[in-house]
């Protein structure tokens, strides 16, 4: 019952990426508001980039087509959780809100170096008091900048958890009240959960 | 930091550090406490004293050599630590475990979570001035270690569990052990309920102090015995069954107050529940094999994440396992319970005299090797 139901709800979050290739319009207005706000750091890096991401395309040569985005429903027993919702950085937040509104509560806020994808994964876990829920929603940042809105306003436990996830792989989350150290040393400016980390 | 720093000078409000090193901590803990005379502006947590980065250790060694770290987190209910690690890689690899085995991992860790309850009685009264139930506790206490020793052979750190199974069987000395254990335990209740549940002295010092309502707990994803004295009936054991749970008639004792003798009192009846449930496993008891006919020798999950989670004494417990296929993991998250439980503290503590704030940290049942891990 609820699984369908945040099933559901969180659907709505996908609306507009599926539109978004029919309207071209969209994405030439927002090719041209970029190169005004982030002028520096942008020529560099997709240029490195994209080669590489061409040459990963020419190898693997499209294995199969990629599911429709979207809430994936799970094998519980194989997994341990009900629903993997992978989502942009910025629709974490109205994931928090609607989750939220059903009333679930929050397990955890991890991260994962995928460094070979040059990528970060933050990892939410949801879980529910009243029926068994678990709700896993995931996000892929790029590993050069890492930076994802806080949900510590709508949970306040996740505070904590973000803090902690700064501390290990030095995710930024916006709008976080106090980013600061905290199973670290207060001085500490490395992040050992990285692959790439030398002690 | 938030107003730490920069608060103004002209309010008569001062700091007090609370900890590293203080008695009613219970390890190294530290909280910055803002205080305006003696009661609680602004307090928070400091944590990382002992942080010892168990989730990097479970990255550069195999799936097995990480099964001592277990018992290292929360040292008063390491079984339970045990129990959530082999589930969850048993869970990935798809190991099966014997019945029996599941029996003893389901006797030996509600044992385990008695005396973790006991210690916990024992301290918490401590705390809140009163010496002598530590004592009461601690002896009863003994009795539960002795058992477990004789096991699993050690007193404190166990490491019993093995990836399908556990290491050693039980022997008839330790069954009638056990029994004669739940017997003298049954007898003791009455006198801890005489001499401490009942008495006006902690009554005072308890009731509706520290209040924790159930949308806090929900908001900072509270669980355990905290979640359970908020009127939120949620046990993993029950919620989420695993191992051999279901076939055990228990219940989850569950108070609506809130307040630190409500959560008090969740934990004083958990301690007959879990009796309840070792008397039944232990006449249940199936005979067989205690590990997988086939030994596991190497592990190697199938590439993917994965997520298990247990009743630890103090709440839910979850190891959440990313596996690339290889015979040690990408990525080990290890969510503890008290972790969470703690951060409710400075919104709760907000406002409070700080003898109360103590009180009510007392009644979290805080473990700090397992906050920090």
């Amino acid at each position: 019952m609820l699984l369908a139901k945040i099933k559901e709800a969180l659907s709505s979050l996908y609306e507009d990426i599926q539109e978004a290739p029919e309207e071209p319009a969209i994405e030439e207005a927002a090719a041209e508001a970029v190169p005004e706000a982030e002028a520096a750091p942008a020529p560099e890096a997709p240029a490195e980039e994209g080669g590489a991401a061409q040459d990963a395309e020419a190898e693997t040569e499209e294995p199969e087509p990629a599911p429709p985005p979207g809430p994936k429903e799970m094998d519980y027993k194989a997994k341990g959780f009900h629903l993997d919702v992978a989502l942009e950085p910025e629709k974490v937040v109205a994931a928090a809100e609607i989750l939220n509104r059903e009333n679930f509560f929050i397990e955890a806020i991890t991260g994962v170096d995928w460094i070979d994808e040059q990528q970060l994964e933050v990892v939410y876990d949801f879980n529910h008091f009243a029926e068994l829920c678990r709700v896993v929603v995931r996000a892929r940042l790029d590993r050069s900048n890492p930076e994802i809105p806080t949900i510590s306003h709508i949970y306040q436990g996740a505070n904590w958890h973000e803090r902690e996830t700064h501390d290990f792989f030095g995710i930024i989350f916006t709008g976080h009240p106090n980013l600061e150290p905290l199973l670290l040393p207060e001085d500490a400016d490395f992040h050992p959960l990285l692959k790439d980390f030398k002690a | 930091m938030n107003g730490f720093l920069q608060q103004d000078l002209n309010q008569e409000t001062f700091t007090l550090n609370l900890g590293p090193q203080h008695p009613a901590t219970h390890g190294v803990l530290r909280v910055k406490l803002v205080m305006d005379g003696e009661y609680i502006v602004e307090a928070e947590p400091v944590l990382g004293y002992i942080h010892r980065m168990h989730e990097k250790m479970g990255e550069n060694r195999t799936w097995a050599k990480f099964l001592p770290n277990c018992g290292r987190m929360d040292y008063l209910s390491a079984l339970s630590y045990n129990h959530g690690y082999v589930a969850a890689v048993e869970r990935a690899a798809g190991i099966e475990v014997p019945e029996r085995a599941e029996y003893l991992r389901v006797i030996t860790v509600e044992l385990n979570r008695i005396s973790s309850h006991l210690l916990w009685f024992g301290a918490f009264v401590l705390d809140l001035g009163g010496f002598t139930p530590l004592l009461y506790a601690f002896d009863d206490r003994e009795q539960i270690l002795d058992l477990l020793e004789s096991v699993t052979g050690s007193r404190l750190t166990y490491c019993y569990f093995r990836f399908g199974g556990v290491y050693n069987d039980i022997d008839d000395a330790f069954i009638t052990g056990t029994r004669a254990f739940i017997k003298r335990l049954r007898k003791r209740m009455p006198m801890y309920d005489a001499l401490v549940t009942k008495n006006i002295i902690l009554i005072k010092r308890l009731k509706d102090i520290g209040p924790i309502s159930k949308d806090m707990a929900r908001r900072y994803g509270a669980t355990g015995p905290v979640a359970r004295g908020s009127g939120i009936n949620f046990d993993v054991r029950r919620h989420e069954p695993y191992s051999v749970y279901p076939e055990f008639d228990f219940d989850i004792p569950v108070y609506e107050e809130g307040d630190s003798m409500a959560r008090y009192m969740v934990r004083m009846d958990e301690i007959e529940q879990s009796m309840r449930i070792v008397e039944q496993a232990l006449d249940k008891l199936p005979e067989g094999e205690i590990k997988p006919k086939k030994a596991v020798k190497m592990v190697k999950p199938e590439k993917g994440d994965y997520y298990h989670a247990v009743e630890a004494a103090r709440g839910s417990f979850g190891v959440r396992l990313v596996s690339d296929g290889t015979n040690s993991a990408y990525r080990l998250k290890l969510r503890s319970p008290t972790y969470s439980n703690l951060s409710l503290f400075g919104e709760a503590a907000r406002g409070m005299l700080l003898p109360d704030a103590l009180a009510l940290m007392g009644s979290l049942d805080l473990v700090i090797p397992e906050i920090d891990r």
